[in-house]
């Protein structure tokens, strides 16, 4: 069965998972409304950007992290500075590590969201004379809605599937950064694999549920849609 | 499309088969033992011909992949309890387990310091993050634990204790100054060609038990068979030696 470890790892993933995505709505919001409706020329090296980390080894945003938040890099620097402390091996750490590693995840159904939405309802209200922050929250949020439930879904999900960047900046500390991927690795490396068998389990069927409820939700939204 | 799927299979026959034929001798090494390894390889490899795969990891990772036929042919663990429990298990060779190593566990800071500093140090709490290696599967994790548990501070010192996947990532950790200080094997800083970086506390041997580092045998070929012999022959034992390990 799993031990008072493994729960304060699943609480702990948990935790993780829902800062980070909170923080990733708040961020990925405007930035997937500024890509659907820019046509900047920024635009396509702001898109590679956000979708690097579909792309590259966790190892190299683990590593770049590392460095970053360490108290010779920018971050951890700045951190102490300003007299507060180093972010590696650190809650925080682990947040902002994981808002970069699930950013696609977020902003991506996002922008096809309001893309899908296109321009002619957004025209029609601000002819009858609703302000730009009306129009994006009483036409485009509400459209948007199957694009903000798998966003919420995906960074959620993706944030608990997390494991490359974790083992390099998380140091596996109980209650802080030993989150249920590492839990699941340090049962194998130890041979345990009743303790793996009910974590992996567990996160397979949690997973599963997650996905399905989201696909399910989307189609029935997409269905009840004029 | 059966035609390709033919070729297919005959071209991985054919990479297989030359796999055999080439005289690879494939060694799970534990971390602590990486550059000792190094040296000890290519020394083998100029006398023999053979060529020697290293591969590093920690010794609990090693244990549990060979379990379930990794094609390591040499297996060097950082402790006793797995190669003897493979050999009773008969996946290693029977009669072919040796100590090819003693590690000492030291306390590790990347600055210039006293040694007795250190100690001081630990026992004050004045460090932020102290790493070691995972004691779960871990040897020098292990020991490192023992120690933490033999001077009482195990228990208070939890929240700030990071742990690394092996005894080399606990290392990194302190080198890039993301711990202030590490329990780790000293081999990890006693390099011959550079000589100790940082400073360092050597724990008493009496805090925690002898890391005795024991190799075996997993595939009885002649090439794997010569590269024990090797390591048990005088010239191997000096450079063991001055990688900072004793022997028995």
């Amino acid at each position: 069965m799993l031990s008072e470890a493994d729960f304060i790892a699943l609480w702990t993933t948990l935790k993780l998972a829902t800062v980070a995505t909170l923080i990733l709505l708040c961020i990925g919001t405007p930035l997937a409304w500024w890509l659907a409706q820019t046509r900047s020329r920024l635009k396509a090296p702001c898109e590679a950007i956000i979708a690097l980390p579909l792309v590259l080894p966790p190892t190299v945003l683990g590593f770049y992290l590392l460095i970053a938040l360490g108290p010779a890099g920018p971050v951890g620097g700045l951190m102490q500075r300003l007299g507060g402390e180093p972010l590696a091996f650190t809650f925080t750490g682990l947040v902002i590590g994981s808002v970069f590693y699930s950013l696609p995840f977020v902003v991506q159904p996002l922008q096809t969201a309001f893309a899908s939405i296109g321009t002619r309802s957004l025209e029609v209200a601000a002819t009858l004379g609703a302000s730009p922050f009306d129009r994006f929250f009483t036409i485009a949020v509400p459209l948007a809605r199957p694009g903000f439930l798998t966003a919420t879904v995906l960074g959620f999900a993706h944030t608990i599937g997390e494991f490359g960047v974790v083992l390099m900046i998380g140091g596996n500390i109980p209650g802080a950064t030993r989150v249920l991927s590492i839990a699941i690795y340090d049962h194998v490396e130890a041979v345990d694999y009743a303790s793996a068998h009910w974590l992996a389990g567990g996160l397979l069927i949690l997973s599963f549920s997650l996905l399905l409820g989201v696909y399910s939700l989307n189609r029935h939204i997409a269905v009840i849609r004029p | 499309m059966l035609r390709l799927l033919r070729l297919i299979l005959i071209m991985w026959l054919l990479c297989f088969s030359g796999i055999a034929n080439a005289a690879e001798i494939r060694v799970a090494v534990a971390a602590n033992f990486r550059f000792a390894s190094e040296a000890l390889a290519k020394q083998f490899e100029q006398a023999t011909g053979h060529d020697v795969t290293l591969i590093f990891g920690s010794t609990g990772k090693h244990f549990a992949q060979i379990q379930h036929g990794a094609p390591f042919d040499v297996y060097l663990a950082a402790d006793e309890l797995r190669p003897r429990m493979l050999e009773e298990d008969g996946i290693a060779v029977g009669g072919t387990r040796f100590i090819y190593a003693i590690g000492k566990l030291v306390l590790w800071s990347p600055h210039d310091d006293v040694a007795a500093t250190l100690e001081s140090r630990l026992g004050r709490g004045d460090f932020r993050f102290l790493s070691i290696a995972n004691p779960t599967f871990a040897p020098y994790g292990r020991a490192a634990r023992q120690y933490l548990q033999s001077v009482k501070l195990w228990a208070t010192i939890q929240p700030r204790l990071v742990r690394g996947e092996n005894v080399n990532q606990a290392y990194q950790y302190v080198f890039s100054h993301n711990a202030d200080l590490g329990l780790i094997a000293y081999a990890r800083i006693k390099l011959p060609s550079s000589g100790t970086v940082g400073s360092y506390w050597e724990i008493p041997s009496t805090d925690y038990d002898p890391i005795r580092q024991q190799g075996i045998l997993l595939k009885d070929t002649p090439p794997a068979r010569a590269f024990i012999a090797y390591l048990r022959g005088e010239e191997a034992r000096a450079i063991i030696e001055s990688y900072g390990y004793t022997l028995p």
